[in-house]
């Protein structure tokens, strides 16, 4: 049976284990810290000094860190874009907007592990020869926001943070800036506009890349909680050791944030694909409750394609002579990683699984989500802003008992237009994902919901038979 | 006498690098970059204006050439590729030695997209024409198609693309989302929330053109509105331009809703006269009534705007008491009505009865250079001494000028007025005074009110006044000739930065109303002896060789935007 494998949560739910700097110190905190600054100039054999921030550069690389927001992208091929000689300083933010719904991991390192995560952001700062940088907090952690705060005046009182960091001359400021309460300051261009001042219209892309003109038209890092606290590991155990833990291409740890109609709903830290969806949800979640069958799993947060049980993949497999087999693999049996579910169509996202069993009303949880994306669809570009609340108002409509048979194609066809570049951020697909996945794979439950309000609204009753 | 020629006072800018891109299948070479709208520094060309250089039609509503790129309307996505790149760097080719095209398996807003060596852009491929359906559809569900009653029909960006992208009937069975009707946005317009598609071109003219942070957007999704700031008033001197951008019946002029079916407007080409900036526009006009002005393009005066107070200052030219009826009277004791002929024939037999230096000329210097010309032609056979009223006020940094008159520097040009306007009116209100001026011709202006007094005009022998409206001095004149507004002939003004620039006639005159020029050309004639010229054409060639300043010109050569002469300093 697959075990859990707590790096960044190692010590959050240990008992007696509290978010101030004096409880992190003792376990071995900002030790990491001290190693990055300490680390020496290194000459090539072209001669060639290579510095300290490069060196870790090329460890976070070296680790195979993919970014743990949504997107999974390296990490250190995002760092390798950004302007370093444009003159402009460099910002660097910390994306703790944590707002997909089913996720719940950044608030377990925000409120339980504050300093771990300031360490990876200080570490990652001076990496990047950044000299100020913010954490954008969800307006709705106001507790993570006033935890923060207060770990960051500790940090600086022990001068982790400030001027002259340590004695090393290296000097850097971190601030807390709330959000207030919108979906779309998760998207890092909406991020920056909001730290800005300005509504939280996502920019677009190109020429607004962070890496070149982000906050204040300066090259800007946005990483996730996450992302800075695996920074800190990379530089603490060394990039190689760190592209040990996981699977290739899908290095170290994730914490899962697994909700729904489990017995043990719960955040779980393993390592990246080695555990599948199917031991996620029964070894650790604890199975279904009684007599209950699978339905249905969102395995990224409710944006990512969702999987039907029984659901079947051909995925590519390395050989042991090193060629590729195809694999027919049930949805269960899919290592959580990021490869594996975006080869099976879907993403592991923000790493959180919902489980829905055959309780479910497939079309009320569609109605449900859609109504959450029509609600934060900022509303700048016209597919996502006319088309995400189209869609939720079909739903809401199929599930009050008004739908007709033809829905299930015209939700389609809304959908279908809305994603694949055709909106200014990716909220185009996420609004969109989750209809086409929901109408595609269970077409027949939507095509006879249709077709039994039709026949009862036909018989003159008004209604609903259902729900 | 030296002959200055007419020419553009830039420099033509220097050489820009092109390189080759292909847009729907046409190779074309294009500026690697194009100045940027606000700034004119150069930036990187997009994809939507190398289209509009290979005269390829990228539909779009957020996008205008004069604004910063939103980006938000998606109505201009289209499908590309770029030479495919080995693993060596070196561009993949084809069997027959032509670059192999790596297409984009997404498409790219032309709008904000710089072009790259060797891009192809399709822009009529079935997947482009899925997708700009597919935005119209989404444009359309919640727009009230109010077409019937919006004023924007007949111009608006919605109804034209539906005609190329539209369906027939509509598959969106849901309830509409509503937002407010019939906003008091400001003095001077109404927005229709529920029209609005959010494009933000009003936004982005506000801000960064008009320099007012004054609107923006609220709420979220679907149910964003545009609004002004909450408590104020939507009230710069710019407004109207933001009727004329929004792409759509959002935003709608107070001055103009309800009036006039554009569809029935005849669009004359002509310059606003305002002010010395000289603002160029189109006059919308049906059966001889003036019903609006609209800025029309031209990068060396206006760009495309214009500002709010000249644009609703022509209710004047459909005045109900506009004179209609050329007079001689008998100031005090009533007059009567005669013809054209008689009163050239009186007026000429005055002034050549007159003793050398005893008339003078009030002209206007909202006069276009040829009737200026023709005064001045006049006034050095009568020795008289001339001037025109300076309108000074204050202006600001966009296009309002100091100078309320759209052509002082005409009316210095051809020797009407002196360097500082308004210098010699009171030599002529002395000279009246001691009795050594007893004649004076005032055209289009009140002299009451700029030093000559009733009391003075009634010293004088003869007093004539052409004028458009009636006022003081045309009670107290002995002839009055009913005069045109610049929409009811043509002519030319020369701007404040010396610009020439003509204008069309939009509207018949009133009544018994003439233009100006046709009478002083017969006056001339009978004064000087000298034939001249009867059409505009050939009084403007010949006034362009007699000026040195215009030496050069022609009528024909100034086209719809003008040309700048060199100033004499």
């Amino acid at each position: 049976m697959p075990q859990e494998f707590r790096l960044i949560l190692k010590y959050a739910d240990e008992p007696g284990y509290t978010p101030d700097i004096e409880c992190y110190l003792r376990h071995g905190g900002y030790e990491s810290l001290r190693k990055a600054l300490a680390i020496a100039p290194k000459t090539l054999p072209d001669g060639k000094v290579v510095g300290a921030p490069e060196q870790i550069r090329d460890d976070v690389k070296l680790s195979g860190l993919r970014g743990r927001g949504g997107a999974g992208f390296s990490c250190g091929l995002k760092w390798s874009f950004v302007d370093r000689r444009s003159g402009k300083p460099i910002y660097l933010i910390c994306n703790a907007d944590e707002s997909e719904p089913g996720t719940f991991k950044d608030r377990q390192i925000l409120h339980k592990d504050p300093h771990q995560m300031i360490e990876g952001m200080i570490i990652s700062c001076f990496a990047n020869d950044v000299k100020l940088a913010y954490i954008y907090i969800r307006g709705e952690f106001p507790e993570g926001a006033r935890i923060l705060n207060r770990a960051l005046n500790e940090a600086r009182a022990k001068n982790f943070l400030g001027k002259n960091i340590l004695g090393s001359g290296y000097d850097l400021e971190i601030h807390v800036h709330r959000g207030a309460g919108a979906y779309i300051c998760g998207e890092e261009t909406g991020l920056i506009e909001s730290l800005e001042g300005k509504r939280a219209y996502p920019r677009i892309k190109p020429p607004y890349f962070p890496a070149i003109l982000g906050l204040y038209q300066c090259p800007t890092i946005v990483n996730n909680v996450e992302t800075l606290c695996a920074v800190k590991h990379i530089v603490g155990m060394g990039g190689a050791e760190f592209a040990k833990l996981g699977t290739p291409n899908n290095t170290g740890t994730r914490i899962v944030s697994v909700s729904g109609h489990v017995r043990k709903p719960g955040y779980y830290e393993i390592e990246v694909g080695k555990a599948t969806i199917g031991q996620l949800i029964n070894d650790f979640a604890g199975g279904l409750r009684e007599g209950r069958k699978l339905k249905a799993v969102i395995p990224g947060g409710s944006s990512a394609k969702v999987f039907k049980a029984g659901e079947k993949f051909k995925l590519k497999k390395k050989g042991p002579d090193g060629k590729d087999i195809e694999q027919e693999v049930d949805m269960l049996d899919l290592p959580y990683d990021f490869d594996s579910l975006m080869a099976a169509g879907s993403m592991s996202g923000s790493g959180a699984l919902i489980i829905m069993d055959d309780s479910t009303d497939i079309v009320a949880a569609l109605a449900n989500l859609s109504e959450f994306y029509a609600h934060e669809s900022c509303g700048q570009c016209t597919p996502c802003r006319e088309g995400s609340l189209w869609m939720s108002k079909a739903l809401h409509r199929m599930a009050h008992g008004e739908g007709r048979k033809q829905d299930a194609d015209y939700l389609l066809k809304i959908a279908d237009n809305i994603p694949g570049g055709r909106t200014i951020c990716a909220f185009g697909e996420a609004c969109s994902w989750p209809v086409q996945s929901f109408v595609g794979k269970f077409k027949d439950e939507f095509v006879a919901r249709g077709e039994a309000d039709e026949a009862r609204r036909a018989a003159g009753a008004t209604r609903p038979s259902h729900s | 006498m030296s002959a200055p020629v007419a020419t553009e006072p830039k420099p033509a800018p220097p050489a820009v690098e092109t390189l080759k891109v292909k847009v729907d299948g046409l190779e074309i070479a294009v500026p690697k970059t194009m100045p940027d709208p606000l700034t004119g520094k150069p930036v990187p060309t997009t994809m939507i204006q190398a289209c509009t250089l290979a005269r390829t039609d990228v539909p779009h509503y957020c996008y205008h050439p004069k604004l910063p790129v939103a980006g938000n309307c998606r109505m201009c996505l289209v499908e590309f590729g770029t030479p495919a790149m080995g693993p060596d760097r070196k561009p993949v080719l084809n069997p027959d030695g032509t670059p192999k095209i790596a297409k984009s398996p997404r498409p790219a807003i032309a709008c904000a997209t710089p072009i790259s060596p060797g891009m192809e852009i399709y822009t009529t491929t079935p997947g482009v024409k899925a997708m700009r359906e597919g935005v119209l559809e989404f444009l359309l569900i919640n727009h009230p198609l109010d077409c019937p009653i919006c004023d924007q029909a007949g111009e608006c960006k919605l109804q034209e693309y539906s005609v190329d992208y539209g369906q027939a009937t509509s598959r969106f069975v849901e309830p509409k989302v509503h937002k407010p009707k019939q906003v008091d946005l400001g003095p001077r317009i109404v927005l229709d929330d529920e029209r609005c598609i959010l494009c933000t071109r009003c936004i982005r003219f506000t801000k960064d053109i008009a320099g007012d942070d004054a609107l923006g957007i609220v709420n979220r999704g679907s149910y964003n509105t545009l609004s002004a700031y909450p408590g104020k008033a939507f009230d710069n001197n710019y407004t109207l331009n933001t009727v004329d951008l929004c792409p759509v019946g959002a935003l709608t002029s107070k001055d103009f809703r309800f009036q006039m079916r554009v569809w029935f407007l005849k669009e004359t080409k002509s310059v606003c006269t305002s002010c010395a900036t000289g603002c160029n526009i189109v006059i919308g006009a049906r059966e001889e009534k003036v019903y609006r002005y609209e800025p029309r393009e031209n990068d060396a005066v206006n760009s495309s705007w214009m500002c709010d107070s000249g644009r609703l200052n022509y209710k004047w030219i459909g005045a109900e008491n506009r004179l209609t009826e050329i007079r001689r009277q008998n100031p005090g004791a009533g007059g009567e009505k005669i013809t054209w002929t008689t009163a050239a024939k009186e007026i000429a037999d005055r002034l050549l009865a007159a003793k050398p230096g005893t008339v003078a000329i009030v002209a206007s210097a909202r006069q276009t250079n040829e009737e200026l010309f023709l005064l001045s032609q006049l006034a050095k056979k009568l020795n008289a001494l001339t001037d025109s009223v300076p309108r000074i006020q204050i202006g600001d940094k966009l296009l309002l000028s100091a100078d309320r008159n759209p052509n002082s520097n005409g009316a210095k040009l051809t020797g009407i007025a002196p360097a500082q306007l308004g210098s010699n009116l009171r030599k002529i209100a002395e000279g009246i005074g001691k009795g050594t001026i007893k004649t004076l011709l005032v055209f289009g202006e009140d002299v009451t009110r700029h030093g000559i007094g009733a009391d003075l005009l009634a010293k004088l022998d003869t007093l004539v006044a052409s004028e458009i409206l009636p006022n003081q001095t045309t009670k107290l004149a002995h002839y009055v000739l009913p005069g045109c507004a610049h929409a009811e002939k043509r002519g030319t003004f020369t701007n404040g930065k010396g610009r020439v620039q003509k204008f069309m006639k939009a509207v018949e005159p009133r009544g018994d109303a003439r233009p100006e020029g046709e009478f002083l050309h017969e006056l001339v004639a009978a004064v000087n002896g000298n034939p001249g010229f009867t059409s505009i054409e050939g009084l403007f060639n010949w006034m362009a060789r007699e000026i040195p300043a215009f030496n050069g010109l022609t009528w024909g050569g100034l086209g719809d935007t003008g040309v700048t002469i060199v100033l004499p300093s």
